[in-house]
């Protein structure tokens, strides 16, 4: 079957298995491999990406269920050079350790601060608590997304914001 | 390297189309939700539907929360997102809110739908506990009309439904009865997994004595277990540390719960008990305003 959609905002189409997941699409068809596979059983939340804006865990989503729909991914964070003042925060404040999580909890994040700008820790926690770490503790990880909601009350307009 | 079975991919675009392609299809199409139940389950091939007709562009038609009459009408593609922040639902029944937030975790309740958990019909589940609570109804559709079933027609077995093929559930209707509330009790092993035991609560009184009360479990038995033996022993009576204790001795008893790696028997047992206790504990503290710890 074809399915077409728009990742980090260019159309694609391809043609592919029904059976397809989309974690396997974005990797293996799209070649951009930012988004990590990891338990394939929706626990560990490293193949997070977004669907139409709302983090999704693409190793339970068909690659056919987001035909027509807007995909993001990691690779798509940076807009013209300037990092997403998320993936500046998890520079500044050391949100990374392995990275393997990383782009998942930076997916997450993005949504996170579209909908709620000035979030709680524990409203950053709760968001993130369907993806694991086992590398950080989470605490700098959540204070990188604290330093990109400042970042982003500081300075609005550099922001990329929601695609 | 999980990946289902080969199948074809349908999409629908209506309630009726959907429908009209299970009619066409037959008994080997599987309509697809959120699909955080169906596509593990594929994953491991212990679902292999030949077609697979993906319902998602369904949320406008089958995605609302609406009071009608005296009742309030759930679609059955309602996301467990949607459920969690309605606050109308919240505030007509708590135990809505309860649930929701401890149900997977954020990401997967961006997919997952009301409708997807009912049909999934895991003797584990929270959604079907709490519509059993709630003495909810289940409207199922297919080209010869409508038919409305309770909570016990619906859920025929452990993983079995009363959906056949070329049907479809679209609707949870849930009355509304005055001076009630409800609550939710889960004892999970780590945040977002399946209950070890969860129990629901609903309680309606009139002055100082209950009315009615109805208790429904997750996890321990073949289905989600409403039990009548518990609204008997709790109508026309005071609430009382007691009563609870009572109550929850009939759900221990009612439970059939099975030792796995999440407990025993007589651990689940135990929780079943005591969640019991907790939840109508919380229903009625909700109703009289008090602050609904242990006495
Ligand atoms: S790989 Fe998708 S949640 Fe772990
Ligand atoms: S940085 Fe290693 S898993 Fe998170």
């Amino acid at each position: 079957m074809q399915v077409t959609m728009t990742v980090n905002g260019e159309e694609v189409t391809k043609e592919i298995e029904g059976r397809l997941l989309l974690v396997h699409f974005i990797r293996d068809h799209l070649g951009l491999t930012g988004t990590h596979w990891g338990c394939d059983t929706s626990n560990c939340g490293t193949c997070v990406v977004l669907m139409d804006d709302e983090p999704v865990k693409s190793c339970t989503v068909l690659a056919a269920m987001a035909g027509g729909r807007q995909v993001r991914t990691v690779e798509g964070l940076e807009v013209d050079g300037v990092l997403d003042p998320v993936q500046e925060g998890f520079m500044q404040c050391h949100g990374l350790q392995c990275g393997f999580c990383t782009p998942g909890m930076m997916l997450t994040a993005r949504a996170l601060l579209d909908d709620n700008p000035d979030p709680t820790e524990h409203e950053i926690r709760e968001a993130i608590s369907g993806q694991i770490c086992r590398c950080t503790g989470y605490s700098t990880i959540v204070r990188s997304v604290q330093w990109a909601a400042n970042a982003e009350s500081e300075s609005p307009v550099t922001v990329g914001g929601a695609s | 390297m999980q990946v289902p079975a080969p199948f074809e991919y349908e999409r629908a675009t209506s309630v009726d189309h959907a429908i009209a392609l299970l009619e066409r299809l037959g008994s080997e199409a599987r309509l697809v939700a959120g699909g955080h139940s169906l596509l593990p389950m594929m994953k491991l091939r212990f679902a292999t539907p030949e077609y697979l007709i993906d319902i998602n562009d369904l949320h406008d038609e089958l995605g609302y929360i609406r009071v009608e009459g005296d009742e309030f009408r759930i679609g059955a593609m309602t996301r467990h997102r949607e459920l969690l922040e309605s606050d109308e639902l919240a505030a007509a029944f708590p135990i809505f809110r309860d649930a929701e937030k401890v149900i997977a975790d954020p990401v997967v309740r961006n997919r997952g739908t009301l409708g997807g958990s009912l049909c999934q019909a895991d003797p584990a589940e929270d959604l079907s506990a709490v519509c059993t609570t709630l003495d909810a109804s289940c409207v199922i559709r297919s080209s010869d009309g409508e038919r409305v079933l309770t909570m016990h027609e619906f859920h025929r077995g452990p993983y079995e439904t009363a959906v056949e093929d070329a049907q479809m559930l679209t609707e949870i209707r849930i009355p509304i009865r005055p001076n009630g509330s409800s609550a939710y009790e889960k004892v999970e092993r780590r945040a977002g997994d399946w209950a070890i035991v969860s129990a629901g609560a609903a309680v309606w009184m009139d002055g100082e004595t209950i009315s009615d009360a109805r208790v429904g479990l997750a996890a321990v038995g073949p289905n989600t277990t409403g039990i009548g033996a518990i609204s008997e022993a709790l109508r026309g009576q005071v609430p009382t540390e007691e009563l609870y204790a009572t109550a929850g001795g009939l759900a221990a008893e009612a439970s059939r719960p099975s030792a796995d790696s999440r407990g025993t028997e007589a651990y689940k047992r135990h929780l079943a008990d005591e969640l019991t206790r907790r939840a109508l504990r919380r229903s009625v503290a909700r109703i009289t305003g008090t602050n609904g710890q242990e006495a």
